[in-house]
């Protein structure tokens, strides 16, 4: 018996949802007292380095249908790792393709499910899993009653631990299915920490009144080190590109100090930000409803407050 | 072509959230129900533009109760050619993926269409699922979409950038944003969806694998901590000393 984490990388590349994935596999194992494998698709050189993050085995499968994703090849070959080591849990990152393979797994392994976990599970009295539920409004705890179950880790939920040291990476050799979806392009957004990993994320709204005074936004993003968001309308006047754009119909992030300027705070603009841990607002109208969801707010001009801001952060990271 | 839509029902979004003393069901009492945008703005209206182009029907079927068919008569009324409602309460994403996939098993449609996800449980769960049980490719998270006649192009969002894919029909596809632009049903078409054919088919028996057992709502926020905005300084002594933000 086992606990199986499915482990994405990019190009051989791990990501932090990656060690996530793997600590919240290493608990849950812990918690269940079985061990915890990782599984690699592909090659990737750091693979042995998810030992350092709670594997207690890692295994890797090559094979060149692995370039592109396929949930149909993927979710195969997950389940012939999953029956090989006794899976009793399969986690996933609860990414695009982790979303994917989700249901495909649950579906083959005859598994309960529960997608975007936000806490690793509590065994006593039942197997009991938390995620945020009505766009974070609330919170619902699942039980699991099935012998199998698939779980994907919400970004940001779980910090990543060192619970291990590096270990030898183990070939699985498993029946790889052919894929019918052929990939046609990739196109990734450079340079910036991806906005579901990013820490700190500098985001701004129709406040701004036109993509010509981003650069305030862009100064102070660049001192903190953040990444960029924006609100809907602003995206949809194709002001910032429309990866940038967070909330219900955008993406869903949890960073550790979200900065708003010049954002209302409507109530689909905080469904995705709203888990953030540290919330600053900075609006002019003190009635903005951002503030009643905020930790710290300034009430202010964001055309003054902002430069005087990034300026304080420069004497601040200089001190 | 012959497309096939699953549609769901979601609390609007500016519903307030709350749930009984005991906190084990959600309290639905004066909530406004909608159609989830996602199946509605995006991947109906992307089905429906394509059977305009190519000719080919648009069914939407919706796992739900008889109360649900005002929603289903809106579908229908955003031009969508007739519909089929499972009759269950859904309660689970894999009961609702059983009763899809039993009901298009044989029925030859060339493709199915999700929403992302549903905007209450978030889950992104049934259209994998479909797709597995039907033993189809899945394309989640579509921003774009063309079909030649042969093959079809899709594009979908991977968190970090885009992708592009081919896939020959059938499949199952995922709506995300920018699939298509929304369209506000008119008068013909409301009068028209009345005429519409609407079948009731019954449910599989499906014994459900998970279960909610509790609702929480989450910690309140502790009011505002409001800074002078001339002090900037005063907020980065926060964020670092206090908030260890940064
Ligand atoms: C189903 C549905 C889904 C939606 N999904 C999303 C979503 O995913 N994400 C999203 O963001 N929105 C979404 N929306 C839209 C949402 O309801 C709001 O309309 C939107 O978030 C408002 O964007 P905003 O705050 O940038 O603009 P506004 O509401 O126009 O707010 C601008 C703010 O800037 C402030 N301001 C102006 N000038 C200054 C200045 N000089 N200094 C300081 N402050 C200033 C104003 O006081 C105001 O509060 C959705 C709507 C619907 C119906
Ligand atoms: N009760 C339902 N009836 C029909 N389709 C549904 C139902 N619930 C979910 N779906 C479809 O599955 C998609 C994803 O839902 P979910 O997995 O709940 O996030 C939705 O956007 C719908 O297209």
């Amino acid at each position: 018996m086992s606990v199986l984490v499915y482990v994405e990388h990019h190009n051989g590349a791990f990501k932090k949802a990656a060690y996530e994935a793997v600590t919240y596999g290493r608990k849950t194992a812990d918690a269940l007292g079985i061990p915890c494998v990782a599984l690699v698709l592909g090659a990737a050189d750091g693979a042995g380095e998810l030992g350092a993050y709670g594997a207690t085995r890692v295994l890797q499968v090559q094979d060149p249908a692995f370039s592109a994703f396929d949930s149909q090849v993927y979710a195969s070959v997950i389940a012939q790792a999953a029956e090989s080591v006794g899976a009793k849990v399969v986690i996933l990152s609860h990414s695009a393709d982790g979303k994917a393979l989700l249901g495909r797994l649950a579906v083959r392994l005859d598994a309960g499910s529960v997608s975007g976990a936000t806490a690793v599970p509590t065994t006593e009295g039942g197997f009991r899993v938390r995620k945020n539920v009505f766009s974070g409004k609330a919170i619902a705890e699942y039980e699991l009653t099935t012998d199998k179950k698939v779980i994907s880790v919400m970004g940001n939920s779980i910090p990543p631990e060192k619970l291990g040291a590096p270990i030898n990476v183990e070939a699985l050799s498993v029946t790889v299915p052919t894929p019918k979806i052929r990939m046609v392009a990739i196109k990734r957004i450079e340079g910036n920490i991806p906005l579901p990993e990013a820490e700190i994320v500098v985001s701004a709204g129709r406040g701004l009144k036109g993509p010509e005074h981003w650069n305030i936004v862009e100064d102070l993003g660049d001192v903190l080190g953040a990444t960029l968001a924006c609100s809907r309308p602003v995206a949809d006047s194709d002001w910032r590109p429309h990866h940038e754009h967070v909330g219900q119909t955008g993406l869903v992030i949890r960073p550790n100090l979200y900065i708003a300027i010049g954002i209302s705070g409507a109530i689909q603009h905080l469904a995705g930000v709203n888990n953030s841990k540290v919330i600053v607002v900075i609006n002019k109208d003190p009635e903005a409803p951002f503030f009643k969801a905020a930790d710290y707010g300034v009430v202010g001009d964001l055309f003054e407050v902002v430069p005087r801001l990034t300026e304080a952060v420069k004497k601040f990271k200089a001190s | 072509m012959k497309l096939l839509v699953c549609i769901s029902k979601t609390p609007d979004t500016t519903a307030k959230i709350s749930f009984s003393a005991d906190n084990k069901e959600f309290n639905s009492a004066g909530v406004q129900y909608i159609l989830n945008p996602y199946d509605e703005w995006y991947s109906l209206v992307r089905a429906l533009e394509l059977v305009e182009k190519q000719s080919g029907t648009v069914t939407v079927i919706h796992v739900g109760p008889a109360e649900n068919e005002t929603l289903i008569r809106k579908a229908l009324a955003i031009g969508a050619h007739d519909a089929v409602r499972i009759d269950a309460q859904p309660s689970s994403a894999l009961f609702v993926a059983k009763q899809i996939a039993e009901f298009a098993k044989g029925q030859g449609y060339d493709a199915i269409f999700c929403g992302k996800e549903t905007i209450d449980y978030n889950g992104s769960e049934v259209g994998p699922m479909i797709a597995e049980l039907l033993d189809l490719p899945f394309l989640s998270f579509a921003n774009h979409l063309e079909y030649d006649g042969a093959k079809a192009t899709v594009s979908r969002d991977i968190g970090d950038g885009t992708e592009v894919v081919e896939v020959e029909m059938p499949f199952v596809l995922s709506a995300a944003k920018d699939l298509a632009e929304q369209r506000i049903p008119n008068m013909m078409g409301i009068m028209k969806a009345k005429q519409k054919p609407l079948q009731v088919v019954a449910p599989v028996p499906f014994e459900d694998k998970v279960e909610i057992v509790a609702y929480e709502l989450p910690p309140a926020k502790s009011s505002v901590k409001l800074v002078d905005p001339e002090n900037m300084d005063e907020l980065v002594r926060l964020l670092h000393e206090e908030a260890k933000a940064i």
